[in-house]
């Protein structure tokens, strides 16, 4: 179907990659991953700690090559050597820890340092500055030192670096794990609004539940494989399969669920606290 | 307490001196600093010392900011100040023209020189003895390191440590066709930088939270107290390795791949204002080492 149809931003064919132990041992991280994202998409990969997830988010970076399957990004293999830097280019990442991402020691550089890297040309590169600074709300903090910023604001920083390569996908690995409340929410609308409106494609990886809710497809990954895909609804209202992978659902799904086990059942699995009142209003007689 | 420290001594403003290309603020100052030491004469010092006020007043640095930053060194001027007025005893020659006018019948006046004698001592106590050329020599030193200071001082007050490095890198590119790695000693320049504050955070947590499980780093002699670093240490060094390893991964997807083929943000240019900066000082130092 790649072929003919609109090419993939990702598709994996059954990825497989362990990493080597002292010992001579293995520890399998990846054992067959199947996926397929399509442009434009904005997907969660959820999965508890060791399940492999961010092992995969790694793959699409080319930080890491399958050892066995296929990955392609946007139609290019990773296996290939010759696609690397196009790839990286093409295929941004945003790691958990703001701190270990940042490299210099003034914002601007350090948004300048991937195209400087790509070997734009200066004047673009201070035009791309300031557009991905406005991108992620930190205009006006150009001049700023990073560490004077809050963790939000740093992998905000992060973000906007990334943008500055003009990529066409966007992978998150735990971008909010590190973060307070308020950080995880500045970081989570930004990555909304590239969805929206930027369009690049989003691979959110991430073990919070909430975040997944307004993605369009969410993957769940157990143990190495992919163990349920579909939309959040959908994924939320497999209870087996998420206590498989070990994962807690929001608040709004738990209720739903107790609400079903004393015999109220509501027409659809609600994800966010929104959809839940919706839901619980609409079995409300009209008066 | 640990995080309030300032990165250098940078002190940002927008005027003329800051706006010069860092290289050509590295070059003035190694001018300068060669200068300082070959000037022999009390009026060439006053001339040059006139000559960084200017420059200071220029960049807006308070005479106050730049007399602080002598003072860390003030213990190292005053003890060879104090080792040449007793220990140095060679005679030294001035300029004929100085403004310091000695008695003609303690020294040797040549058409061009004022040679002040070994033997022309101004106190002698027994075997504590201060020659006038000592003590010529000893302010000539302190005058000179003092100077050495303040000039040095005015480049890292006006320009960022990136700014410096990125300034040391144009200025040994040359050297890069000799295989020597340039760019990635200024990037690991420019990195370390960037990791001092977020180690100084990190040292901060784990020494509270070592002092939490009773760890004391206060008390002891000094071996106690280097042997009390230990529960410090270790940690501290095993997360900056975790942090270099990630940092390498983050640095690699966006694409970092060494110098070859890199832009600059800032590409640095010089301008108009470097050269006139450059023949400006270039003339006068001459002058100065010419003929004072």
């Amino acid at each position: 179907m790649s072929s003919v149809t609109k090419q993939s931003a990702i598709a994996a064919k059954n990825v497989r990659y362990a990493y080597a132990l002292e010992d001579r041992d293995v520890k399998t991280a990846l054992k067959g991953v199947n996926l397929e994202v399509e442009p434009g998409e904005f997907v969660a990969i959820l999965g508890h700690n060791g399940s492999g997830k961010s092992t995969f988010a790694k793959q699409i970076n080319v930080l890491l090559r399958p050892q066995d399957g296929e990955l392609r990004v946007l139609g290019l293999d990773t296996a290939d050597e010759a696609n690397t830097w196009d790839i990286r280019s093409h295929a941004g990442m945003v790691f958990q820890n703001p701190d270990n991402q940042i490299v210099s020691t003034i914002v601007e550089e350090d948004v300048a340092f991937g195209p400087e890297n790509l070997g734009v040309p200066p004047d673009e590169i201070r035009t791309r500055v300031t557009e991905s600074l406005k991108a992620v709300g930190l205009e006006g903090f150009e001049q700023r030192a990073p560490n004077m910023l809050s963790g939000g604001q740093k992998q905000r920083e992060a973000i906007a670096g990334v943008l500055a390569m003009h990529p066409d996908i966007i992978v998150f690995d735990e971008p909010t794990a590190m973060l307070d409340p308020q950080g995880r929410d500045e970081v989570m609308q930004t990555i909304r609004r590239l969805n929206r409106e930027q369009g690049k494609t989003i691979v959110l990886i991430t073990h919070y539940m909430e975040e997944a809710a307004d993605c369009d497809r969410v993957f769940v990954m157990t143990d190495g494989r992919i163990t349920d895909e579909g939309t959040p609804g959908e994924v939320f209202s497999h209870q087996d399969k998420l206590d498989e992978a070990g994962l807690m659902p929001p608040p709004a799904t738990q209720i739903a669920r107790g609400l079903a086990d004393a015999g109220i059942s509501l027409p659809e699995t609600p994800v966010t606290t929104t959809q839940l009142v919706d839901q619980i209003c609409q079995l409300l007689p009209k008066t | 307490m640990l995080k309030n420290i300032t990165l250098g001594q940078y002190f940002p403003a927008d005027t003329p001196i800051h706006r010069l290309d860092p290289r050509t603020k590295i070059i003035l100052a190694l001018v300068l600093l060669i200068t300082v030491f070959v000037v022999r004469s009390f009026l060439g010092f006053a001339v040059f010392a006139v000559f960084i006020l200017i420059a200071a007043g220029m960049a807006r640095v308070k005479l106050r900011v730049l007399m602080r930053s002598v003072g860390p060194l003030l213990f190292i001027i005053i003890l060879t100040f104090i080792l040449n007025i007793f220990f140095s005893t060679a005679p030294i020659e001035l300029r004929r023209f100085d403004i310091l006018q000695l008695p003609a019948d303690h020294v040797e006046i040549t058409d061009q020189t004022v040679t002040v004698p070994a033997d022309w001592y101004l106190v002698s106590w027994g075997a504590l003895k201060i020659s006038a050329a000592g003590l010529i020599r000893a302010l000539f030193i302190a005058i000179r390191l003092t100077l050495l200071i303040m000039a040095t001082s005015l480049l890292t007050l006006t320009t960022s440590p990136m700014q410096l490095t990125d300034g040391l890198e144009g200025l040994l590119s040359p050297l890069a066709k000799l295989h020597f790695p340039v760019h990635e000693m200024a990037m690991m320049m420019s990195i370390a930088m960037r990791f001092i504050p977020t180690l100084i955070d990190e040292t901060d947590r784990i020494m509270k939270a070592q002092t939490a499980r009773g760890a004391d780093f206060d008390s002891g002699n000094i071996f106690r107290k280097a042997k009390n670093m230990v529960p410090l240490l270790v940690p501290l060094f095993v997360s900056a390795f975790k942090r270099a390893d990630e940092l390498a991964l983050a640095m690699e997807a966006r694409c970092y791949r060494g110098g070859e083929g890199r832009t600059r943000l800032h590409q640095p240019r010089m301008h108009a204002g470097d050269i006139v900066a450059l023949i400006i000082t270039l003339a006068l130092c001459t002058a100065l080492m010419i003929w004072l």
